[in-house]
C-alpha cells in the first residue's frame, strides 16, 4: 500500500476550499509547519492567524469568528487540542454548538520521538465525551479529503485526528465519504475486525493473515467515532460470532469503550481489544513503538486468537 | 412596564444607527436603579445567585445599553450591532435585566430566573436567551471570544464595537492574558474590554487573595490603553467610552473601580453577597433602599 501523509492532504484540502468559500478563516497555534496549515497561510494570509502558544484563547477565538458567520478551522497537535484547552471546548463549542473545525495533527504514539507528553491517546475519549461534537479519525489521505471537506460544509463543531506519520491508502480515488457511515473494507464471517485511524490498514493486513490460518474476518473501518453507526454495529454483531476493535488510543473512553456499550446493550459477542491499555508510551521510531506497545497486524491477529478461544470457551 | 414601551417607541430605522435610547444623566441613574432593583427581586425569588458582582456591573451595563451602544432587539442578530459580551457570566442577572428593559423579551420573565425551564439560566447561555452574545460561567474565557468578535469586524469591514465585560477575579485567569496579547497584536482597536474590579472574589479582598496590581501597568505593559475610571459615575464612564472610541491602532481597558453590592448599603463591600442572595427581609430593605 502507498503511503501518504494525512496532514499534507488536510494543507491541500484547506486550500481548496478556502478558494471556493471565502468566510473560511484558519487559526493555528504556532505550528502551521507541521499542521501543515502553512499552505494557506502562504495562499491566503489575511485569512490566517497565528495564535501563538495560546491553545485556550484560540478555542475563544474561534467561537468569536464563528458567532460572526465564519467557518473557523483551528489546528494545532491533538495533544494540544485537547488537553489545553478541554474547558475551552466544553463551554464555547460544546455547548455553544458553534462552527469550528478542530482538526489536529500528531495523534496517537506513532508522533515517535518526542515522546509521551506529545502523544495524544486520550484525545478521542475527551472529545467523544463532548456533546454536540462530530469525531472523526480518518484512516488515510482520501478520506482525510473528504471528511475535512464535510466539516467544511456542515455546520457544528468538528474534531478530526490526523497522524504525523504517513499512512498506507486504504481507499481508491473513487472513494466516497459518508459521515457517520462505517464503511466494511472486506466481508468476512467469523470475526469482525472494526478499526479506526492508521489501524484500519493494520486491520486489512492481520485478515489477510489470517485467512491463510482459515479464519474469515470482516474488516470495518470505523472512521466516525461520533455519531457511531450503531446501526451497523449491531448488524455486525449478529452476523459474526465475535468483535475486536482496534484504535491507536488508550483503552478507556474511545472506539473501543463506544462500540462495547452498543454490542453490550443490543447484542452482546465475545469482544477483545487492541488498544494503549492503561499506560503512556516513550520515545521512540513510530514503527518501533507499535511493537513495544502491542498495536500491529500481530497483535489484531492474537486478538482475533483470542477471541476465537472464548467463543469456544462459551460454547464448552 | 409602559416605560419601556415608551422608550421602544422612539426608535426608528435611523435610530438604530445610534443608541435607541439614548438616555439622559438623570434617566441613567434612574434606569441603574430600576435594574438593580430586578437584580435584588430576581436574586431573592431565584433563592441563589450572585447579587453583589451585578450591583457593582450595573451603571457600567446601563450606559452602554441605554446610552452607547446601538443594537436592535427585534433583530438581535443584525450583523451590524454593536456587541456586548459578559465574561463574567455570575452577573448574568443584570444582564438579562438590561436585556429585558430594552426590550429583548418581556420583564415579567425575569423572574424565572434559574427555575427550570426558563431561558434565563444561572449563567448565560447564548442558545437560549435572545441577546446574550456569548455563554459564560467558567471564567476568563469572554475576551477571548471578543478578540474574535472584533477580528470578524475588521475582516468584513464592519464598523462595529465589541465590548466584554470582564470581573477582577477573571484578571486571575491565564486565558485573559492570552486573549491581551492576542487583541494587541491584531491591533483590535474595536475591542474595549471593561474591568468590573469591585476587589471583592467569592471568598475576600482580591488583594489579599491574588493581588492584581498594578492592574493599569498590567494591561499597559500587554499592549493595551488602559484608563482608570469611578464606574458608578456616568460622566466617567462615557468619557471613558469615547475616549476608547477614539484610540486608533491597540485596544483598551476600562478599569472600572466599583464596590460590591454597589446601592444597597448593607450589601456594599460585603463579600457574603457575591455568591449568595438577600433573605427575603434584606430583599424587602433593599427594595426600599432603591426606591
Amino acid at each position: 500500500m502507498a503511503e501518504v501523509s494525512t496532514r499534507e492532504t488536510y494543507g491541500n484540502t484547506l486550500v481548496e476550499l478556502g478558494e471556493e468559500n471565502k468566510d473560511i478563516i484558519v487559526l493555528d497555534a504556532d505550528l502551521s509547519s507541521s499542521t501543515m496549515t502553512c499552505f494557506f497561510a502562504h495562499k491566503f494570509p489575511h485569512r490566517f492567524f497565528n495564535c501563538g502558544l495560546e491553545e485556550q484563547n484560540m478555542v475563544g477565538m474561534a467561537a468569536g469568528l464563528a458567532a460572526s458567520g465564519k467557518t473557523v478551522f483551528a489546528s494545532t497537535f491533538a495533544v494540544f487540542a485537547s488537553c489545553r484547552c478541554f474547558d475551552q471546548l466544553r463551554m464555547c463549542l460544546s455547548q455553544t454548538g458553534l462552527n469550528v473545525k478542530i482538526v489536529a495533527t500528531h495523534g496517537g504514539i506513532t508522533v515517535g520521538e518526542d515522546g509521551a507528553s506529545h502523544q495524544a491517546i486520550e484525545d478521542l475519549a475527551l472529545y467523544c465525551s463532548l456533546p454536540g461534537f462530530t469525531v472523526v479519525v480518518p484512516a488515510d489521505a482520501i478520506e482525510t479529503a473528504e471528511a475535512v471537506k464535510v466539516a467544511a460544509n456542515m455546520y457544528g463543531p468538528f474534531y478530526i485526528r490526523l497522524s504525523r506519520s504517513k499512512t498506507p491508502l486504504v481507499y481508491a480515488e473513487d472513494y466516497h465519504f459518508t459521515l457517520g457511515k462505517a464503511v466494511t473494507m472486506r466481508e468476512g464471517k467469523d470475526v469482525a475486525i472494526m478499526a479506526t485511524g492508521i489501524m484500519v490498514a493494520k486491520a486489512l493486513v492481520a485478515s489477510e493473515i489470517l485467512e491463510k490460518q482459515g479464519i474469515n474476518c470482516r474488516v470495518i473501518n470505523i472512521h466516525t467515532l461520533k455519531p457511531l453507526d450503531e446501526e451497523a454495529i449491531v448488524e455486525t454483531a449478529s452476523e459474526v460470532k465475535g468483535i475486536v476493535v482496534a484504535e491507536e488510543h488508550l483503552a478507556h473512553g474511545g472506539l473501543g469503550s463506544r462500540v462495547a456499550q452498543v454490542v453490550a446493550r443490543e447484542k452482546p459477542v465475545p469482544m477483545s481489544f487492541v488498544n494503549l491499555k492503561d499506560r503512556y508510551a516513550s520515545s521512540g521510531k513510530a514503527e518501533e513503538l507499535l511493537q513495544k506497545y502491542n498495536l500491529t497486524a500481530g497483535d489484531i491477529v492474537e486478538a482475533v486468537k483470542s477471541t476465537m478461544l472464548k467463543l469456544h470457551d462459551n460454547v464448552l | 412596564m409602559s416605560n419601556q414601551n415608551n422608550l421602544r417607541s422612539q426608535s426608528t430605522p435611523q435610530a438604530k444607527q445610534v443608541n435607541m435610547f439614548d438616555l439622559s444623566m438623570a434617566d441613567l441613574v434612574e434606569m441603574a436603579k430600576k435594574l438593580r432593583r430586578h437584580i435584588i427581586t430576581m436574586t431573592a425569588t431565584a433563592g441563589s445567585g450572585h447579587p453583589g458582582g451585578s450591583l457593582s456591573s450595573t451603571d457600567i451595563i446601563t450606559a452602554l445599553y441605554f446610552k452607547v451602544m446601538r443594537y436592535n432587539p427585534q433583530d438581535p442578530q443584525w450583523v451590524d450591532r454593536d456587541r456586548f459580551i459578559l465574561s463574567k457570566g455570575h452577573a448574568a442577572p443584570i444582564a438579562y435585566a438590561a436585556l429585558a428593559e430594552s426590550g429583548y423579551f418581556p420583564v415579567e420573565e425575569l423572574t424565572t430566573l434559574r427555575k427550570l425551564g426558563s431561558r434565563l439560566q444561572g449563567h448565560t447561555d447564548r442558545n437560549l436567551t435572545p441577546g446574550v452574545e456569548m455563554s459564560a460561567g467558567s471564567l476568563g474565557m469572554g475576551l477571548s471570544f471578543g478578540v474574535g468578535v472584533a477580528l470578524a469586524g475588521k475582516l468584513d469591514h464592519r464598523d462595529y464595537c465589541t465590548y466584554v465585560l470582564l470581573s477582577d477575579g477573571e484578571c486571575e485567569e491565564g486565558q485573559t492574558w492570552e486573549a491581551a496579547l492576542s487583541a494587541a497584536q491584531y491591533k483590535l482597536d474595536n475591542l474595549v474590554a471593561i474591568v468590573d474590579y469591585n476587589k471583592i472574589q467569592l471568598s475576600g479582598w482580591t488583594r489579599d487573595i491574588m493581588n492584581l496590581e498594578p492592574l493599569n501597568r498590567k494591561w499597559q505593559a500587554f499592549g493595551w490603553h488602559a484608563i482608570d475610571i469611578d464606574g458608578h459615575d456616568f460622566r466617567q464612564i462615557l468619557a471613558a467610552i469615547q475616549k476608547a472610541q477614539k484610540i486608533k491602532t491597540k485596544p483598551v481597558v476600562i478599569i472600572a473601580h466599583t464596590i460590591k453590592g454597589k446601592g444597597v448599603s448593607f450589601m456594599e463591600d460585603n463579600v457574603k453577597f457575591h455568591g449568595k442572595v438577600p433573605t427575603p427581609e434584606e430583599a424587602r430593605r433593599a427594595l426600599k433602599e432603591l426606591e
